[in-house]
């Protein structure tokens, strides 16, 4: 593994495959009256979040806290820029510390790239803007292991707001490292220019896309991108790109529906699906915690088991 | 004063000559001159002195990051004689009083002249033109006029700014950005934008006003520049236009004829730039139409930025890159190396055309006896490596640093007074 984890494309095969090998030994953990391992005992982790997530932080919060690491939450809300502090400066501050990994979460675009020439810890990237969210696609590949057993030679289809998603364009590069085949389906003003350089097929046709999948992610659309004018109303996304009750009535058996949360019900995913039997949402959120132990634990060493015996 | 250059060769071309600088003029030219201070120019070429359509020099405003005392000093090491002084400083060159400011400050440095460009539209709002004809007739003595830094967006205002500068032959300068197509643009749109999670900047927000300003131009008769053209479009899209025999004129800066947007990756915000880096297939077609004569100049838009607006997160960085003193070795790596130009054709591209855009008429002169001293010389064959700590400008923001380039200036001499010797401040 590298030092850093800010891109899926940091991780190779091996590296993908021994997080979530790990992610899934650490799972145990949770079946277990006492919840704590000594692993990352004296280890300081921060959450540096610029940007509200309550979720993520609170995923990160735990998982580092099953480890026994010291976690100190930084909340910088607002820009670097409108506070006056540079995110240099916050680094510099953390360093000084003595933070050994920092887990950000920022809205601009590659602030964790930024800050992981900054300091001298690992850096883990939480979700930067629109570029990526790497520990989210590794619960995704993770959760879709879980369910079907492997990834490798899976049909995913990714449906929304692709042009915005740092969830899709993590899953993407994760996704194919592992061998499935992703396709991505969303109006084309919700998809970037240069998309077709991307290792995934292209559909605007949701219901011709539906019966191969084995796996459908559905993303969150805000609903402040009519503004801009990328489509007309919700209701129209919806009726086109929505996942209602009869569109999921001709997926196969096996086929699991997933989102990354948070839900807008009713317009990109009918409150049906989200809560039927395929819906892996609350799979999602627990597997978050394991697979974010598995990294900070990848990460800060690591070369002891990872469950030795448990206090 | 008088110097002799010895032993130099006229725009790299034919036998070595000596050249006597003296009383401001080019006073002779031939074998064997000799007297007054003799500067050694064995190996070396000699150009008129480069002049700029577009260096951001920062003052009034912001002289954290730039001065003209620094930035014209830059511009002399570089081998500029002249620099046009952008408009959006602060306040905003929008009235004779500060264009005057802007020259008087150049004249009290005293490296180079310098040039004040005049905004074209009040505190560069886009709304209400501002006094352009008081602007051309002032001590300033305006000819090029400029919002740049915003695009003058409005059909109807770029034409009647097009038609007014009629008047007193001036030339309109647009920096071509379509702003609803750019919003929140942070880099050029395409595979790598997608990839990045950055905001995309279409080429086709800068061909679009291009076409626009051309059609203006050739149904008023009014004289435009296009700055920092940075597309293949937009390339095609000038050749069109000058086929059709409008006044149309265009300028590429030596960062779109060597970088590309695969600068983006590891989001080093010196990279950032505005127009942003392409691809190499517009890169490409850049040096074609710098070589075949499409794009008529080479300007710097030199844009310096103080240390805190470029160690940043990309989406909160200024745009810009500095160019001064790089110019003329980009250009020599990227067009004179692979045979695209000749020296001949640098000194057409880098004085003697922007000079004629700018209606400067003490420069881009002929390298010939009563002519204007303003001269630079040149060693095509030294090698270097860009250094930032090592620049005079104040800031620190070069693309280049770390690469070696071919050709240093060796000397600058303005109206026959060094203002650089042995590749240092005279």
């Amino acid at each position: 593994m590298k030092r850093h984890l800010l891109s899926a494309a940091d991780l190779s095969l091996d590296d993908a495959t021994l997080v979530l090998d790990t992610a899934a030994e650490l799972a145990s953990l949770t079946d277990r009256a006492v919840k704590k391992l000594p692993t990352l005992r004296g280890r300081t982790v921060v959450n540096l979040f610029f940007e509200d997530s309550t979720r993520t932080k609170t995923s990160f919060e735990l998982a580092a806290k099953r480890l026994s690491a010291d976690v100190i939450n930084f909340a910088a809300k607002g820009s670097s820029v409108s506070k006056g502090e540079t995110l240099k400066d916050t680094a510099l501050t953390l360093e000084a510390m003595g933070s050994d990994a920092v887990v950000i979460r920022h809205s601009w675009s590659g602030a964790p790239v930024n800050l992981a020439r900054i300091v001298r810890g690992s850096v883990v990237n939480a979700g930067d803007g629109t570029h990526e969210h790497p520990t989210q696609a590794l619960l995704d590949a993770y959760t879709m292991r879980q369910r079907l057993g492997r990834v490798e030679g899976l049909k995913v289809t990714i449906v929304g707001d692709i042009l915005h998603s740092r969830v899709a364009r993590s899953n993407v590069l994760l996704l194919r490292t592992l061998g499935a085949d992703v396709t991505l389906v969303a109006p084309p003003t919700l998809l970037p220019t240069g998309v077709d350089s991307w290792p995934a097929e292209i559909s605007y046709d949701l219901d011709a896309v539906l019966p191969k999948s084995d796996v459908v992610m559905m993303l969150r659309v805000q609903r402040e991108r009519m503004g801009a004018a990328y489509f007309p109303s919700a209701r129209e996304y919806s009726r086109r790109y929505g996942l209602d009750a009869d569109r999921a009535a001709v997926l196969q058996d096996h086929t699991i529906v997933m989102h990354p949360g948070p839900m807008v019900r009713g317009m990109e995913i009918a409150s049906e699906v989200a809560d039927g039997l395929r819906s892996t949402i609350v799979d999602q959120v627990a597997n978050g915690v394991s697979v974010r132990m598995a990294v900070l634990y990848l990460l800060l060493g690591g070369s002891e088991p990872a469950i030795g015996s448990a206090e | 004063m008088s110097y002799v250059l010895k032993s130099v060769q006229l725009y790299g071309e034919g036998e070595p000559v000596d050249v006597r600088l003296s009383d401001g003029v080019i006073a002779e030219i031939g074998p064997g001159l000799s007297g007054g201070e003799e500067v050694d120019g064995s190996g070396c070429l000699l150009l008129p002195g480069l002049v700029d359509l577009h260096t951001h020099l920062r003052e009034p405003g912001r002289e954290d990051a730039e001065t003209v005392e620094t930035g014209t000093l830059a511009a002399a090491l570089g081998g500029f004689t002249a620099v046009h002084a952008m408009a959006n400083t602060n306040p905003v060159a929008d009235t004779a009083g500060v264009v005057e400011q802007v020259k008087r400050l150049g004249q009290e440095a005293g490296h180079c002249d310098v040039v004040p460009v005049g905004a074209v539209t009040v505190g560069l709002e886009g709304k209400d033109m501002a006094e352009l004809g008081t602007m051309a007739d002032s001590a300033a003595r305006v000819r090029v006029f400029s919002d740049d830094g915003k695009c003058v967006s409005d059909a109807s205002l770029m034409r009647r700014a097009l038609e007014y500068v009629k008047a007193f032959d001036g030339v309109i300068a647009q920096h071509a950005q379509e702003p609803r197509l750019t919003d929140g643009a942070q880099m050029n749109e395409g595979v790598n934008s997608s990839m990045l999670g950055l905001t995309g900047w279409p080429a086709v927000a800068e061909e679009a006003i291009i076409a626009r300003d051309c059609l203006l131009a050739g149904h008023v008769g009014g004289r435009l520049h296009v700055c920092h053209v940075s597309t293949a479009g937009s390339v095609e899209l000038i050749r069109w236009a000058k086929g059709k025999g409008w006044d149309v004129t265009a300028e590429v800066t030596p960062h779109h004829l060597l970088l590309t947007d695969d600068c983006a990756h590891g989001y080093d915000p010196t990279y950032k730039v505005n127009p942003p880096l392409r691809t190499q297939a517009d890169v490409d077609a850049l040096r074609d139409g710098l070589s075949d004569g499409t794009i008529d100049c080479v300007a710097t838009d030199h844009a310096p930025h103080a240390l805190e607006d470029k160690e940043t997160e990309w989406g909160a960085a200024l745009p810009g890159m500095t160019g001064l003193e790089t110019a003329l070795s980009v250009v020599a790596a990227t067009m004179v190396e692979p045979g695209l130009l000749t020296w001949r054709q640098v000194a057409e591209r880098m004085s003697e055309a922007p000079a004629r855009i700018g209606r400067l008429e003490d420069h881009g002169r002929p390298l010939a006896v009563g002519e204007p001293a303003n001269v630079v010389l040149v060693d095509p064959a030294a090698r270097w490596t860009v250094d930032p700590a090592q620049s005079a400008s104040r800031s620190r923001n070069t693309p280049f640093a770390g690469r070696e380039l071919p050709g240093r200036v060796r000397a600058t001499f303005l109206r026959g007074t060094p203002t650089v010797l042995d590749g240092k401040p005279a």
